[in-house]
């Protein structure tokens, strides 16, 4: 250090403005910590970035989008310059929109890109959560920020929802119309949330007015500090990494954040926020104009959500038709069972976590993770899950597939009833089964290295492929991973000869736990001492 | 064109095959007779009905009955009107070609002199609504907006906002409007093709009809504008969600995929 | 670590910490360490790394470009101009060409900033440490300690009467908010069980605002109606539609199964709520030929000639009809309201 030698030395002015920072909010010490924090490469680590930068980009343009909407239904007679609406009644809500979408130039654009930009994020958050859920990165200690994750995705749904239903258009208000009923349906206290929802009947003058500030102000505010939470956590807890050579449990390997990242990182915001510029550019979205405004007695064909609630539209539409009267009073389980089983089909995912944690009892912290086919179990259940979704999507969407696949309405709805059901079911067989496989063959890749694809044909006749031994780092890369021993009960009786008392809870526990673990769940990895045996023994097969 | 030649070894296609010669024969005959076309519209009408009932009992009797009084396989046409057959035979959906949940719109067989022949047969069985002239489906001067207004009310619950169609029960679908001249659209509302209701002039009248056609025209026609860019179809949030799923969101994936990507290291020499 | 409830033997060995922490020489899996850096060719070659400079510069320089395209435009085109662009179709020119150069001007800052990144930086890997998040022992007995001490010192658990009445109140207050959303609606009542509909009123065709006449109504039409004395202009126009909306066929006399709906028809024809009893779509996919109407939105199917009865989809019960008859002038009329709520649904239905 010079500062001894130079102590009148004028600082340079950077300098100086961070002197004065960081004698108010001591920004030295933040950098010290984070400035070259690393952060390890993969694709797959950048999924939750494409959420965050549209995350942003929607926060951005819904802004400007506020400056032109009127969140009003006072009824208007349109008289803008899209003329097959010349003349149309609609609400304030809805001529304000075609205003942005006709009249404010760029305004088409920048809805557009709110709008897919809201897409992808959601997209983008499903992805990411996949990915976390796959590679196991949700283990301790990051459990908690696996909830943010999970918060953020549902509250997302419904800020989605909130803004799709905004400008009033003929599809959206067949939406609002569908959450309607089914907040009817709910026991007891339905009829009375229907009408403090919207103020009177439906759809009353007030609906549009209180979306707007939960779309605009109350879901977002929530959304923003929990991005922020999860971000710090992300910097606190350091990204996770797969498992090589160099890598281990205890550091994490990959490049500086200054300045490595702050380019691939920023600059990978300019490359979302370009190409979902671009989208916008070439395909329309939600054309409210070609709508039409809404009204409570008119209707179009294929009305959908958004794709992120196409999952509970999928519930609804192949739900049978059940209704209990009894007592003067109706139970309105056609309705009022999707209405739950929505929520639960999101919840599933979002516990496995702790089941998982609750199954092994593993306390320690995990950074490295898991590649999917070393789990079975966990890719198999998720791999299910995935499956029960897509299929209740499909059921979301029965009049889209029935009129481009040539197929019955009926026959669909019925598929997907059973599917519901079974698609899961079998999706968990037959992943487990791929998933035991691949350890298969990356034991065999381990124990006899890998196929060459040259065929050696040997003295006595016979041909045989020659396999490449690995580098040591494969070998390391594929033997890293941990294996767990399945759970016992232990004895029956405790040293004393008294009878131990075995909860049932942990007999599940246990059970559950021969299950992921056992002969059936994994393959049990090489060892050591195999490895010796066939290398030294007799050459390679 | 694709679909008929992938027809070209249907069961059905001799049958085709042999109605078609039939009509043309029927129709070179119709070109070359000598026609009193000069004469009495009364004549000509009469002579019209003589025409259709020879193509009638050529192409249609077998399902509908020599007299039109319907069979089994086909409903009677006893007041169904000229309209009701310039539109099922001028789209193509007849003659139908096999059983199925919807006769489809197919390559017309029967040249519109034909047509015209066939429907006057027809309305002959009983008066019913009448193939509408020129200026009665003219979309000209019509109130876009009105018609917008009536479609939504009237037409969007099967046909979809913009008229690109929709689902029915058990594979049934109300087809695109996309294509379908101003003509078929009034016949269609006039008759009530299939599964379709009617909306007679009594309770729709023409000038509404004609505000329909403008509608579809202008959001459904050849030059209609979609400002913000690729339509997808017209079919709303599923063709969107797909869209953003493999074009917007596997676009990124393929940038993160590049940012993330190691860069090549030099080659060792 | 405290937090450990079951022994370490029953968990596997420590993943990543296997090999490399101790590594036994003759262990084929060993962790063999960080690989050798190896050089891009922008490391060792100036030349090359002059190009990717470049490279670089010339996307930031395009970026610019595009924003200046992005400003002409947004001179240039009107607001309203349709364009034929192949593949996208008829489209706004102002709308493609903004968004076009907006996310390209983005599209190659991102591109320059990476390309920077990923060739021009340097792309060492390091391995920096992690630290466990649980604190050492002697930290977590300190806060338990000063926790301990600085309850005590509240009397928080001594003072039973200061709690409670704390929590108490604590528990209370938010119930001012609560109460406070009470104004956001109206009571339920009878609201939902009935409609604008009275005997008397005479059905208004939806198309032309004229009442409806018999004779206007014919076999295998579909027809929609409102009630007399509604207005479009009316500021409950949305409210009353959503409940008295109205679907009109006709069907022959006999092919009508039941009883009921025969008598409550006039000649044949009948009138069904619009209003899906589903969730509340107005339900109007009427298939003549079989009677069966769909609903676009959840696809209930319901048998307009047997009742309204639910033959498919989620929907729990039939449309309610309507009894009309005609009246002196020979006009379609109501002879009264629905008799049972219209629409999705609800707990006090019964």
């Amino acid at each position: 250090m010079s500062t001894a030698t130079d102590t009148k030395r004028k600082a340079p002015a950077g300098e100086r403005v961070a002197d004065w920072a960081d004698g108010r909010l001591g920004i030295y010490g933040l950098a010290k910590a984070n400035m070259r924090k690393i952060f390890p490469d993969h694709w797959s680590f950048m999924l939750g970035e494409i959420a965050l930068y549209s995350f942003i980009i929607i926060i951005l343009t819904g802004v400007y989008l506020t400056l032109f909407f009127h969140p009003s239904m006072n009824e208007v007679v349109y008289h803008g310059s899209y003329e097959p609406l010349q003349g149309i009644r609609m609400s304030e809500a809805y001529a304000s929109t075609l205003h942005i979408s006709f009249d404010v130039r760029g305004g088409l654009l920048v809805r557009q890109i709110h709008h897919w930009g809201a897409l992808i994020f959601l997209a983008a958050m499903f992805v990411h959560m996949m990915r976390v859920f796959f590679t196991g990165a949700f283990r301790k200690p990051r459990e908690v920020n696996w909830l943010f994750g999970f918060l953020l995705f549902v509250l997302g749904m419904f800020t989605g929802f909130t803004g799709y239903s905004l400008p009033d258009d003929l599809l959206s208000g067949t939406g609002v119309r569908f959450m309607q009923g089914a907040v009817l349906s709910v026991p007891v206290v339905g009829t009375y949330l229907s009408m403090f929802l919207f103020g009177g009947e439906f759809p009353g003058v007030d609906f549009v007015a209180r979306f707007y500030s939960v779309h605009i102000l109350l879901l977002p505010g929530i959304m923003l500090g929990l991005v922020v939470a999860h971000l710090i956590l992300v910097f606190y807890h350091k990204h996770t990494q797969f498992a090589g050579p160099g890598k281990t449990n205890k550091n994490v390997v990959g490049m500086p954040l200054l300045p490595v990242y702050m380019a691939k990182a920023g600059g990978f915001f300019f490359l979302v926020f370009g190409v979902i510029a671009i989208v916008s550019a070439i395909a329309s979205i939600n054309p409210i104009w070609a709508l039409g405004p809404y009204r409570v007695d008119q209707v179009s064909t294929g009305a959908q959500p958004d794709w992120y609630m196409g999952f509970s539209e999928g519930l609804i539409r192949v739900m049978p038709g059940w209704e209990i009267n009894l007592w003067g009073h109706t139970l309105v389980l056609g309705v009022f069972i999707p209405l739950m089983v929505f929520p639960l089909v999101l919840v599933v995912i979002a516990v496995y976590p702790f089941l998982e944690s609750w199954v092994t009892r593993d306390k320690r912290e995990h950074h490295i993770l898991d590649r999917p086919r070393n789990v079975p179990t966990r890719t198999a259940f998720g791999v299910a899950w995935i499956t029960w979704y897509f299929v209740l999507l499909v059921g979301g969407g029965n009049d889209v597939w029935a009129t481009h696949f040539h197929l019955s309405i009926n026959a669909i709805t019925w598929f997907v009833r059973i599917a519901f059901f079974v698609a899961p079911v079998i999706a968990f067989i037959v992943t487990k089964r791929i998933c035991l496989g691949l350890q298969r063959r990356d034991r065999d890749k381990v124990l006899h290295g890998r196929e060459s694809g040259i065929i050696k044909r040997l003295p006595h006749g016979e041909f045989v492929e020659i396999h490449e031994p690995l580098s040591p780092g494969q070998l390391h890369t594929l033997t890293a991973h941990e294996q767990y021993q399945p759970a016992e009960i232990g004895p029956a009786v405790d040293e004393n000869g008294v009878r131990r008392k075995v909860s049932p809870v942990e007999k599940l526990r246990v059970k559950l736990s021969k299950g992921y673990y056992g002969e059936d769940g994994q393959i049990a990895k090489p060892t050591a001492e195999e490895y010796k045996e066939i290398t030294s023994g007799h050459g390679h097969h | 064109m694709k679909k008929l030649s992938a027809r070209r070894r249907h069961p059905l296609a001799a049958v085709v095959v042999l109605l078609l010669a039939l009509a043309a024969t029927g129709g070179l005959y119709a070109v070359f007779a000598p026609a009193g076309k000069a004469q009495a519209d009364e004549t000509a009408q009469s002579l019209a009905i003589d025409e259709g009932k020879k193509l009638y009992s050529v192409g249609c009797a077998s399902c509908h009955g020599t007299g039109g009084q319907g069979t089994t396989d086909g409903p009677s046409l006893a007041g169904v009107g000229s309209a009701a057959v310039d539109f099922q035979v001028g789209t193509g959906r007849m003659p139908a070609q096999q059983p199925g949940a919807q006769v489809p719109k197919k390559k017309v067989v029967y040249t519109q002199a034909e047509i015209d022949q066939l429907a006057a047969y027809v309305a002959s069985l009983g008066a019913g609504p009448i193939t509408p002239t020129e200026k009665q489906v003219s979309p000209d001067g019509a109130d876009i907006a009105r018609g917008g207004d009536l479609f939504r009310t009237n037409c969007a619950q099967c046909h979809n906002f913009t008229g690109e169609g929709g689902a029915l029960t058990h594979g049934k679908y109300a087809p695109s409007l996309e294509d379908v001249s101003p003509k078929h659209i009034y016949e269609a509302m006039q008759t009530g093709p299939q599964s379709m209701p009617s909306f007679p002039d009594t309770t729709m009248p023409e000038q509404q009809k004609r505000d329909i056609i403008a509608y579809v025209k202008a959001v459904n026609g050849e030059d209609s504008a979609s400002p913000g860019g690729l339509a997808l179809g017209g079919l709303g949030p599923v063709s969107e969600g797909l869209f953003g799923w493999i074009f917007g969101l596997g676009a990124l994936i393929a940038v993160a995929v590049w940012v993330a990507a190691h860069t090549a290291k030099a080659k060792k020499s | 670590m405290s937090s450990q409830e079951i022994p370490e033997e029953i968990l596997p060995v420590e993943q990543g910490t296997a090999h490399g922490a101790v590594t036994v020489a003759d262990d084929p899996f060993a962790d063999p360490g960080l690989p050798a850096h190896k050089p891009r060719v922008q490391d060792i070659d100036e030349r090359a790394a002059r190009r990717s400079e470049r490279a670089v510069a010339f996307l930031f320089t395009l970026s610019m470009l595009a924003t200046v395209a992005f400003i002409a435009s947004y001179v240039v085109f009107p607001v309203d101009q349709i364009v034929y662009i192949w593949p996208f179709g008829h489209v706004s020119a102002l709308n493609f060409s903004l968004g076009m150069t907006l996310g390209l001007a983005l599209f190659f800052i991102g591109a320059g900033a990476v390309h920077w990144a990923r060739t021009l930086m340097s792309d060492v890997e390091t391995a920096a440490e992690r630290h466990p998040i649980e604190a050492e022992p002697e930290v977590k007995a300190q806060v338990l300690a000063d926790f301990a001490a600085g309850a005590a010192e509240s009397g928080l658990g001594r003072r039973k009467l200061i709690r409670n009445t704390m929590f108490g109140a604590l528990a209370l207050v938010p119930l001012s908010g609560v109460v406070l959303l009470r104004d956001l609606g109206p009571l339920p009542e009878k609201k939902l069980r009935t409609t604008m509909w009275s005997r008397g009123k005479q059905l208004i065709n939806m198309n032309t605002m004229e009442p409806l006449r018999p004779e206007d109504i014919v076999v295998g039409s579909l027809t929609f109606a409102m009630p007399e004395g509604l207005e479009e202009d009316a500021h409950d126009f949305q409210t009353q539609m959503g409940k008295a909306a109205l679907m009109i066929v006709r069907i022959e006399p006999d092919d009508i199964k039941n009883k009921r709906e025969r008598e409550w028809a006039h000649e044949g024809i009948v009138a069904f709520s619009k209003i899906c009893t589903h969730v509340g779509c107005p339900i109007s996919l009427y298939e003549q030929q079989t009677h069966h109407v769909l609903c676009p939105c959840h696809q209930s199917t319901f048998d307009l000639s047997d009742g309204a009865r639910v033959i498919f989809g989620p929907a729990g019960h039939p449309l309610p009809q309507l009894r009309i008859g005609v009246n002196d002038e020979g006009n379609l009329e109501a002879l009264g309201d629905f008799e049972e709520p219209v629409g999705a649904a609800f707990w006090e239905r019964g």
